[in-house]
């Protein structure tokens, strides 16, 4: 059984695990799959939804064929199911969303006796909230500390080829200061770059100025600067702009006391973008929004995606490129990494060749009975326990 | 990490005491040879000799370790330095037409490692003046100072100008002699009719003193006419009617003869005879390399000897059709002569001779040339003139520096042994003269330990230096060009070799100096170094991806070089190397001189530039990476062990050869048009300097950059297929655990542009923990060095790593080959989890062994926006506390801003502002001592030396036995700068000396007057100077042409600047 042609799917309903096989490029399509799934968990007509782990632990839908096929080529070569039943609450898609799950939310079943009811009154009525199909890629932070002027901007890059997508420059900035007006440099954006992730968020435009990155302060900064800050914050980018356009600026509402103080916009991939305020999601619902926490967030969140790859290579295998590059326990850092009782974590593909040069691959198959570390035992039970419930299908 | 921000902002009084103790930033002292010096003086009396620059800093060199550094205010060149002899005072002439009064001047005494040492003097800028316009003419250039003479006296500054007057100027206050003024029409009125033809005499050219009547002078004027002038009785006393344009004058030193130099490259000889109002003819004229014409000869001296005929020394005057572009400087005596043939422009010379008045003869002793990039002196006592070797303003540059490497606290033993390859080298050059310059006296204790600087050349050499003190001195050169085939192959130093003297050829040119900054080949040159001190072994590695391991040999040694190439495509397909072809290893045994002598040659394959080295002396293995892989190498048992190609896939520029060259032909294209079209702007606005036109002038080049469409730059996460991603930036090796927690092992790690770290177990026989054990007798049979990969590590921000570095259980870093084995370090911690620190371009980063997980960082380029450039990990003294120390981890930005961290918490401690942040050659030639020191590049000749230690600094303290009356130092809007009392200079000096006996007074005064350890003693130092001396003034060695855009840069940035930090 090649790797190349074959995906491995563990598939979760509430406490129930399946583990099966699938051939990559077989045809059928998701009407096809979700059959299948229904009739592995025994659950016919149960409504259910699907969702799947991409490469960087979020959990996204699977409800038509294209996105189907997209989850069935990110498999490498684990493909992680998560089934869940339609009258429960809408699962929240998106980034970290299943870390979310993991720490204090947990299951999908499980929520905050707070947010419980702020959702149970508005189901009562309009369901308001992200589209269940949508990923945030960007979000309005903060509106209640910041000035009405002002906007802080998060983009959320998921790891995707797309590029941020904006230029800045320097540029000169008129403050009304106790002394008068002044004009003191600042940055600028200065261009966006068409289909870029600034520009679909509509959120950024050109000749805003830059006043914050990260919530540091980027007065004083040169642009050299200011642009290595961005570049270092990319994966998780919270740029505080001041808009040129002043008029599209998000009201204080001073009636609204209730947690849906963010506005975030979603968008799936450039179908356009949806503004929405007051959402429920639990991203902005569980920052608690003061001055300093836009940092603490920052760098809270980094934590999660700041993960570096590292690769063991100390497995007991016989040299072979293709096995070696298999074998290996691929994990991720950060806390998406394989604790909580996924018994393997999540697939990468790693961007630099592992083939090894022949001499080591010698060496590798030479000292290989000596040198069963811990990690390639980890690798190989893994694998193992991948085989042993496998019902193998071929669809 | 919000717990740690909040920590880091917090003061804890207890650890600010330590960091005070431990840290302070200061600029010690420059090393090399000062950027385009435009003038030099010395003073007979004191034995120190000054050189003035175009970037407005005077520099005074006496004996070895005596150094005096003063910047004028604005950055413009000094054209000429006067000293009054034996006072310690000197006067500069700027180009801006002010005239400058320098003093030495002494301080309290200070504590110096521990010793109290007084009577240490620095120079103080006292006052400055400037002639003011003759009212009614309306450009200033009838008054530019053209020529400064001094009188023996020290009471009168006589000034020539270009309008042909002669100004006098009261000494030490400056101030003007109205009455004396002495301007053409009284000597036109005595002029014969038919020389006199109604033109003006033009500008003066010189003016001499009578060397045994004072009061009399000679003024020489452009046209040619001499006059003698009486000054007390205010007439004159005889003419000379000369009919070339005059150069230069010089006394006899009887005073019955004077020489003139002249424009047509012949000089003339003048008897002067009382009661002869008017001489028409020379005694005697000569064009000496006539009689085709010649270059002007600039300047002329005429020196008696005891032996009978007298000295000339004369620089120019060669024919101008044939020699026209040579820079020389002729000696000539009775049937000697020799014409020196310098590589660079001659600035200025004098000789060292008697200035006793007893004496009859001058009897020159020593000739010093100031070259635009070297200082050369003649021994003119020795018969056949040697040069003489400087014992500091080395020059650097020589061939271009690629790269430097410090070595602190070198054994002895190779200490011995370099001192003497390098004796042997110069062995033919010696000469018994000792140095002339001998001024002053270096109050600066011996240094406890002896540091080399290495400094690798465009032409493949590398030079060691004596970095011990402030005067950075030459030891021993090593050349790796005769590995190699090339054009030359003998590449010898022609200055080393007085014996390559063309006796057929006219004029008998001699070559000498060291400056040669063409090279022969330049993928001969060094990239990087290794150098360990116990072993002796050197690594040199260069352009075309050779890589040198050298032994040392006290003896001369016949033996062929052992080659071996290696692949680090490892057969990938697709690629094409359109760089440089290999060098071609020379076959044939060759010659090796005493020192470093080659043992392996390793050739890269493609043949690119080596990026990074590693060498382990005790494992016999080197490792070197280039922008393809990087290799491991043993070069005891001369085979490969490892070649890794780091390339990815996509990445097909890093094939194309030298970086990127296209993209860089365009933009240095496009930038050298710039430069053009601005120095043609700025070149026509410099002649006139009044005031409107210097608004006119900024404006404009205001507009200027309005034209430049705004700079964008554009915010794009890095991406894996970044060209160049495969670049080896640093490489490592470690005794560490890398496979399982309880057996440690050799180690190989190396870093790359695109921010992944390999990690490689070695198998070195004999070498390792149980592992070898276990395996028992299959380790014995294997006697190959094996490298296994043992880790990868993708950082997600996939910046450049610049350093990667492990740590042992206590968090320190790893000792050096053989200091654990030998017992010269403290063996490292095993017991205890190592952990490994990654420096990348953006963040540090701390993992623990051998779980590769992260355990503590610091995101540098995420908060302060500045990236990494180097990073050093440097064991810091407390200067209060004996044996405290700390290590601690020295990052520089690409700001030039200096952030110290201890280790392994990553926590940030200090923060000093370094190299201009413009400066970019300045941050990448910067390195770092193991002792908390360090070196960058000021300008292509001279390291400024720095210290982030407390107590570990290397600066100039040195006290000068002056003569002067103190009774004042007024300066000119009166207030005293210095005011001291005739008894307490007294006593300090019999304090400082304990052997004071004829000076009336001698002046000390610390180089600093606040004490070390404080932060602020940058601050502070500038209160009692000048006040406008910023770092950015000693920096600014800047062109002409770019002189006025730079000043109007400076003028802008002014406000935004905070005061500025004196260097040294």
């Amino acid at each position: 059984m090649s790797f190349d042609q074959h995906v491995f799917c563990f598939v979760q309903f509430e406490a129930e695990y399946r583990r099966f096989g699938l051939k990559r490029n077989g045809s059928g399509g998701f009407q096809e799959f979700y059959r299948l799934l229904q009739t592995i968990h025994h659950i016919h007509g149960v409504d259910v939804l699907l969702g799947y782990a991409d490469i960087h632990g979020d959990l996204l839908p699977i409800n038509n064929d294209e996105n189907f096929y997209k989850a069935v080529s990110s498999a490498n070569p684990l493909l992680r199911i998560i089934i869940t039943k339609r009258e429960d609450e809408p699962v929240v898609y998106g980034t970290n969303s299943l870390q979310r799950r993991k720490k204090g939310l947990g299951l999908t079943g499980l929520r905050t006796t707070g947010s419980g009811t702020i959702h149970s009154k508005s189901k009562s009525g309009l369901m308001i909230g992200p589209p269940q199909n949508f990923r945030q890629i960007s979000s309005i932070i903060d509106v209640d500390i910041l000035p009405e002027t002002h906007r802080r901007v998060r983009l959320h890059k998921h790891g995707t080829k797309k590029p941020l997508g904006f230029y800045i420059r320097d540029g000169v900035s008129v403050r009304v200061t106790p002394q008068g007006v002044e004009k003191v440099p600042g940055v600028f954006i200065s261009r966006l770059v068409r289909g870029g992730l600034a520009e679909s968020t509509g959120l950024l435009a050109v000749n805003d100025e830059i006043l914050e990155v990260n919530g540091i302060d980027v007065a004083g900064k040169s642009l050299d600067q200011v642009t290595d800050m961005m570049v270092a914050n990319s994966h998780n980018l919270i740029v505080t702009v001041k808009p040129a356009n002043q008029r599209n600026n998000v009201v204080h509402r001073e009636s609204k006391n209730f947690m849906g103080n963010s506005g975030s916009v979603g968008s799936a991939g450039s179908t356009g973008s949806v503004l929405s305020h007051e959402s429920p999601s639990p991203a902005s619902q569980s920052n608690p929004i003061t001055a300093s926490s836009s940092i603490a967030e920052g760098d809270s969140e980094d934590e999660d995606d700041d993960g570096d790859i590292i690769l063991e290579n100390d497995c007991p295998t016989a040299y072979n490129p293709h096995l070696v590059t298999k074998r290996n326990s691929v994990k991720l850092n950060g806390e998406s990494s394989c604790s909580g009782p996924h018994p393997s974590a999540v697939g990468r593909p790693l961007p630099q060749s592992m083939s090894l040069p022949s001499s080591i691959g010698a060496s590798l198959g030479y000292s290989s009975n000596t040198m069963s570390g811990h990690n390639g035992s980890l690798a190989s039970s893994s694998q193992d326990s991948m085989k042993d419930d496998g019902t193998e299908l071929t669809l | 990490m919000m717990k740690f921000r909040f920590r880091r902002q917090g003061t804890d009084p207890q650890r600010e005491r330590i960091k005070q103790e431990l840290f302070a930033f200061n600029k010690t002292v420059g090393h090399g040879f000062p950027h385009q010096p435009s003038a030099l003086a010395f003073d007979p009396k004191l034995q120190l000799m000054a050189i003035g620059t175009k970037s407005g800093a005077i520099k005074i060199y006496g004996a070895p370790g005596v150094e005096f550094t003063g910047i004028h205010g604005d950055a413009t060149a000094v054209t000429q330095i006067h000293f009054l002899p034996g006072q310690g005072r000197l006067l500069s002439l700027l180009d801006d037409n002010t005239i400058h009064l320098w003093e030495l001047v002494a301080g309290p005494s200070r504590e110096v490692g521990g010793a109290k040492k007084e009577g240490v003097v620095t120079l103080k800028h006292v006052d400055s003046y400037s002639l003011p316009g003759r009212p009614g003419i309306e450009s200033c250039s009838a008054t530019r100072v053209t020529v400064l003479l001094l009188l023996k006296s020290c009471d009168l500054l006589c000034i020539g100008t270009e309008g042909g007057g002669v100004y006098f100027l009261e000494l030490p206050r400056l101030s003007l002699k109205e009455n004396q003024t002495l301007l053409q029409e009284p000597i036109t009125q005595r002029l014969p009719d038919d020389y006199r033809c109604g033109k003006s005499l033009g500008p003066v050219e010189s003016l001499q003193e009578h060397p045994q009547q004072p009061g009399k002078i000679l003024i020489g004027y452009s046209r040619g006419l001499v006059v003698l002038w009486d000054l007390g009785a205010g007439r004159v006393e005889q003419l000379f009617l000369g009919k070339q344009q005059l150069e230069s004058l010089v006394w006899e030193r009887s005073g019955n003869l004077f020489v003139s130099s002249h424009n047509d490259g012949g000089y003339s000889v003048w008897a002067v005879t009382s009661g002869n109002a008017c001489s028409p003819q020379p005694v005697s004229s000569t064009i000496p390399y006539g009689p085709f014409p010649c270059k002007a000869i600039n300047k002329i001296l005429w020196r008696t000897s005891q032996s009978g005929s007298p000295v000339l020394l004369y620089s120019g005057g060669m024919p101008r059709a044939s020699y026209g572009d040579r820079h020389c400087l002729t000696v000539q005596q009775d049937k000697e002569h020799v014409t020196l043939d310098f590589t660079s422009r001659v600035i200025d010379f004098f000789t060292v001779h008697s200035i006793k008045p007893e004496k009859e003869f001058d009897d020159p002793s020593a000739l010093v040339v100031l070259l635009e990039e070297e200082l050369v002196v003649i021994d003119l006592q020795t018969p056949g003139w040697p040069s003489l070797p400087t014992p500091y303003l080395a020059p650097l540059h020589s061939s271009a520096i690629t790269c430097s490497c410090h070595i602190a606290n070198v054994p002895p033993k190779l200490w011995e042994r370099l001192i003497n390859a390098g004796k042997a080298q110069r062995g033919r050059q010696q000469t018994h003269m000792s140095w002339p310059i001998c001024g002053g006296k270096n109050l600066a204790p011996p240094p406890k330990q002896q540091e080399l600087l290495l400094t690798g050349h465009e032409d493949g050499t590398v030079r060691f230096w004596d970095a011990s003190g402030v005067a950075l001195t030459p030891l021993y050169k090593l050349g790796t060009a005769n590995v190699f085939h090339t054009d030359c192959d003998d590449p010898h130093d022609p200055g080393d070799d007085p014996d390559l003297q063309q006796e057929e050829e006219w004029p008998p040119f001699r070559k000498v100096g060291c400056f040669d900054p063409y090279s022969d080949d330049p993928r001969l040159g060094i990239q990087k170094m290794s150098l360990c001190k116990y072993s002796n072994k050197l690594m040199v590695a260069g352009t075309a991806g050779q890589v040198i391991v050298l032994g040392f040999n006290d003896e001369r040694s016949d033996h062929s070089v052992d080659v071996s190439v290696v692949d680090l495509l490892q057969d990938r397909e697709g690629f094409t190397w359109k760089g440089h072809s290999r060098l071609e290893p020379r076959l044939k045994p060759a010659p090796f001189p005493p020192g470093f002598q080659p043992l392996v040659l390793v050739q890269c394959l493609p043949p690119a530039s080596v990026t990074a080295v590693a060498l382990h002396t005790e494992w016999n293995l080197i490792a070197f990476g280039t922008s393809h892989g990087f290799g491991l190498f043993d070069y005891h048992r001369r085979n490969s062990v490892l070649a890794r190609c780091t390339l990815h896939p996509n990445d097909s520029l890093a094939m194309e050869g030298p970086l990127s060259r296209v993209k860089s032909l365009k933009k240095s294209l496009r930038q050298s048009f710039r430069r053009i079209r601005k120095s043609r702007v700025s070149g026509k606005k410099r002649v006139i300097t009044t005031p409107t036109s210097k608004v006119q002038e900024a404006n404009a080049a205001l507009a200027e950059q309005e034209e430049v469409a705004p700079v964008q730059r554009r915010i794009e996460p890095r991406s894996a297929d970044d060209s160049l991603s495969g670049v080896v930036r640093c490489l490592c090796f470690a005794d560490t655990f890398l496979r399982d927690g309880t057996h440690h092992g050799p180690t190989l790690w190396a870093g790359t542009n695109s921010g992944s770290v390999y990690a490689y177990a070695l198998e070195v026989p004999g070498v390792g923990s149980g592992r070898a054990c276990e395996r028992g007798g299959a380790s014995e049979s294997s006697s190959c060095v094996e490298a296994v990969l043992g880790k990868e590590i993708q950082l997600m921000h996939r910046a450049p790593v610049v350093s990667i570095c492990v740590l042992d259980g206590r968090g320190k870093p790893l000792p050096d080959p053989y200091e654990a084995s030998q017992d010269l370090a403290i063996a490292p911690d095993m017991t205890n989890a190592h952990s490994v620190l990654i420096a990348s371009e953006e963040q540090l980063k701390v993992f623990s062994l051998p779980k590769v997980s992260a355990k503590t960082k610091f995101k540098l380029t995420a908060h302060e926006g500045c990236r990494v450039r180097k990073v050093a990990l440097v064991l810091f003294s407390s200067a209060a506390q004996e044996d405290y120390n700390e290590h601690t981890l020295v990052c520089l930005t690409n700001l030039g801003d200096m952030h110290l961290f201890n280790i392994p918490a990553l926590r940030p401690q200090v923060r000093y502002d370094c190299i201009r942040k413009e400066d970019i050659s300045g941050i990448a030639s910067c390195v770092f001592s193991k002792n908390g020191q360090g070196f960058y590049l000021i300008s292509p000749s001279e390291y400024e030396r720095f210290s982030l230690s407390a107590k570990v600094l290397t600066e100039p303290l040195c006290s000068v036995q002056l003569d002067r009356p103190l009774e004042l130092t007024i300066s000119r809007d009166g207030t005293t700068m210095q005011p001291q009392a005739n008894g307490t200079h007294k006593t300090q000096m019999g304090q400082a000396e304990g052997q004071t006996l004829e000076p009336p007074s001698s002046l000390s005064s610390p180089i600093l007057d606040t004490p070390l350890d404080s932060p602020l003693s940058c601050a502070d130092l500038t209160l009692d100077s000048t006040g406008e001396l910023t770092v950015e003034d000693v920096r600014d060695f800047l062109t002409t042409v770019d002189e006025v855009e730079n000043n109007l840069k400076n003028m802008k940035e002014e406000e935004g600047r905070s005061p500025g930090i004196l260097i040294n």
